[in-house]
């Protein structure tokens, strides 16, 4: 096993060899699920492996291919990974949380029934930060998931399945999902592609939600080009979900090999004086020396209110988490916990919640209530929300300057299992360059720029306008040359 | 008010649907307090006469009211711990 990209087909060019007869949907598929049975033991990307169900799928795109049919599916037999907070009717969904340890949806996402229609084939579910809520993977009632690149490293959090599963060669692409950086921060620390698409470019319906203004699914590849490939599938309106745009999706692929020439990009300069570490700072100056090279322009640029965006994003996501989770009271679905004869409905609502969430879960569901409370509403939720409004005029002024803004993905590259599991405000300072892509409701995609002196990989960060995921993808290609 | 006391982490734990042990209330106060002081920094900005943000997209709110087919009941009901599935209905503890 290795985690470098080369070593691993791509998905385009497992799907023009499906495509072409060159392999079988089938031998592709046995050969990720042996991928799977050899590395995951070590890795635990996944929560549930659905093998029999996959071979099933790609026997079928098999007996398709044999009569001509359905050969213009673009992700034609291209096992993926989906993380395991997104619905799949009939296949558990946990969420990785014990209140849905044996949970079994009636209903497919809309992502993942797109990402079928466009001909991959689901073949498991990968691990996450309980309700993806942490930047680690350790917050996950099924135990930690490691970085293929050093096991004894997080691959980031909350989809580090996915990051894990794609950077370990055992899938060439998965879907995770975004809601201060539980894409992009995973796919930094593990040498990948993420992308937060726009909010509302991709539908929702059949996400287990965390916070509902900040929530979006997006691919994890190991290049530009599948990133686009995956992000076409799963992007438009849905009927089902009431906050995807009818924006038109553009063709993502033509946008691939357009290159930079003349692009602006934004550097946010003042950002990065503190507290960002130093191979961290060599890894984005390569990828901008890179990007000049290839005929774009840098710009000075300011945001002012980055400093702010931390504690705006904590307190509006737990806010809404407080809200969302609600729901798991051990009526409608989930394990009740078992009662005495005294006990009744408000018992069992309390001890259920207790016994099915972790600590990370909890203690944001309890800061999330204290902000909604009376008396302090004005102060926190209000106030953030207000922030927010400042967070995104500095963006609106920056891209008066620029067409995209580029900042490290990280501070820091992945840090060691268990250095910050007992310190949740270490974690949650992390993620001061990715929050405020899910605040703006910017499209925000992370790409590889090498590595640090220690072998582990650096993560670049372009955030471009609303629904401009094309010139994102675009940039990152280049890097890749 | 940065500053939490085990008695109000208590307050919100019960208003919250958590029945957390003396253990979990000990370790919880000092981190929610800390998450709170992080938040402190936000009072010195002047937010005066600005709008909240409430989502990042302005998305139609209303639809059509059009009745569509959705999930039937015996789905609905499968994944609850205990039903009345001849009357189609979740089963709770006692409430009074």
């Amino acid at each position: 096993m290795t985690p470098t990209p080369s070593a691993h087909p791509s998905a385009r060019s497992i799907a023009d060899d499906i495509r072409t007869g060159r392999r079988t949907a089938v031998e592709v598929c046995a050969a990720s699920l042996a991928a799977i049975a050899s590395n995951d033991p070590r890795l635990t990307a996944f929560v549930t492996v659905t093998g029999e169900r996959a071979l099933e799928t790609a026997a079928r795109i098999d007996a398709d291919r044999a009569r001509g049919a359905g050969l213009d599916r673009p992700l034609l037999g291209v096992p993926m990974a989906v993380k395991d907070n997104l619905c799949t009717a009939g296949v558990r969904t946990t969420a990785a949380s014990r209140v849905l340890a044996d949970y079994v949806p009636p209903y497919s996402a809309t992502v993942i029934t797109r990402l079928q229609e466009a001909g991959a084939v689901v073949i498991g579910k990968t691990n996450l930060d309980e309700f993806s809520m942490g930047s680690s993977t350790e917050h996950s009632a099924l135990g930690a998931t490691r970085n293929p690149w050093d096991e004894a490293r997080t691959p980031g959090g909350s989809s580090g399945g996915s990051a894990a599963a794609v950077a370990a060669g055992m899938v060439p692409a998965a879907l995770g999902s975004d809601t201060g950086g539980s894409i992009r921060q995973p796919a930094a620390f593990c040498g990948l592609v993420g992308l937060k698409p726009t909010y509302g470019r991709v539908s929702r319906y059949g996400l287990i939600a965390f916070a509902s203004s900040l929530d979006q699914v997006g691919p994890m590849t190991r290049t530009a080009a599948d990133a686009a490939l995956v992000l076409e599938a799963i992007a438009g309106h849905d009927p089902h979900d009431a906050t995807s745009s009818h924006e038109p999706v553009p063709s993502l692929r033509a946008a691939l090999g357009r290159g930079v020439v003349g692009l602006r990009i934004g550097v946010p300069r003042t950002l990065l004086q503190d507290g960002v570490d130093q191979g961290i700072l060599n890894g984005f100056d390569a990828a901008l020396a890179r990007w000049t090279a290839a005929g774009a322009q840098l710009v000075d640029i300011t945001l002012p209110h980055t400093a702010h965006a931390v504690p705006v994003y904590y307190l509006i996501a737990t806010a809404e988490a407080s809200s969302n989770l609600s729901r798991y009271d051990g009526v409608r679905y989930g394990a009740r916990a078992s009662l005495t004869r005294e006990q009744g409905l408000r018992d069992a609502y309390m001890l259920t919640r207790a016994q099915g969430f972790g600590d990370e879960v909890k203690r944001r569901i309890m800061l999330g209530t204290y902000v909604l409370s009376h008396g302090y509403y004005e102060a926190y939720y209000l106030k953030a929300q207000q922030v927010r409004t400042l967070l995104r005029r500095d963006y609106d002024d920056a891209f008066g300057l620029c067409d995209v803004v580029a900042m490290p993905t990280t501070p820091s590259p992945a840090y060691r299992l268990g250095e910050k599991t007992d310190s949740p405000l270490q974690m949650y300072l992390e993620d001061i360059f990715t929050v405020s892509a899910n605040l703006t409701g910017l499209p925000a995609l992370s790409a590889p720029a090498g590595l640090t002196s220690d072998g582990l990989p650096v993560g670049v960060q372009l955030m471009g306008r609303m629904f401009d995921e094309a010139t994102l993808l675009a940039a990152a290609q280049v890097l890749e040359d | 008010m940065s500053s939490l006391t085990r008695d109000e982490v208590r307050r919100i734990a019960d208003l919250a649907h958590l029945a957390l042990s003396e253990d979990e209330l000990a370790r919880f106060t000092p981190q929610l307090s800390a998450m709170l002081a992080m938040a402190a920094s936000l009072a010195q900005l002047d937010t005066t006469g600005i709008e909240p943000t409430t989502q990042a997209l302005a998305l139609p709110t209303e639809r059509d009211d059009q009745a569509q087919t959705s999930l039937d009941r015996p789905s609905a009901l499968a994944a609850a711990p205990d039903t009345a599935l001849e009357a189609g209905l979740f089963k709770v503890p006692r409430v009074l």
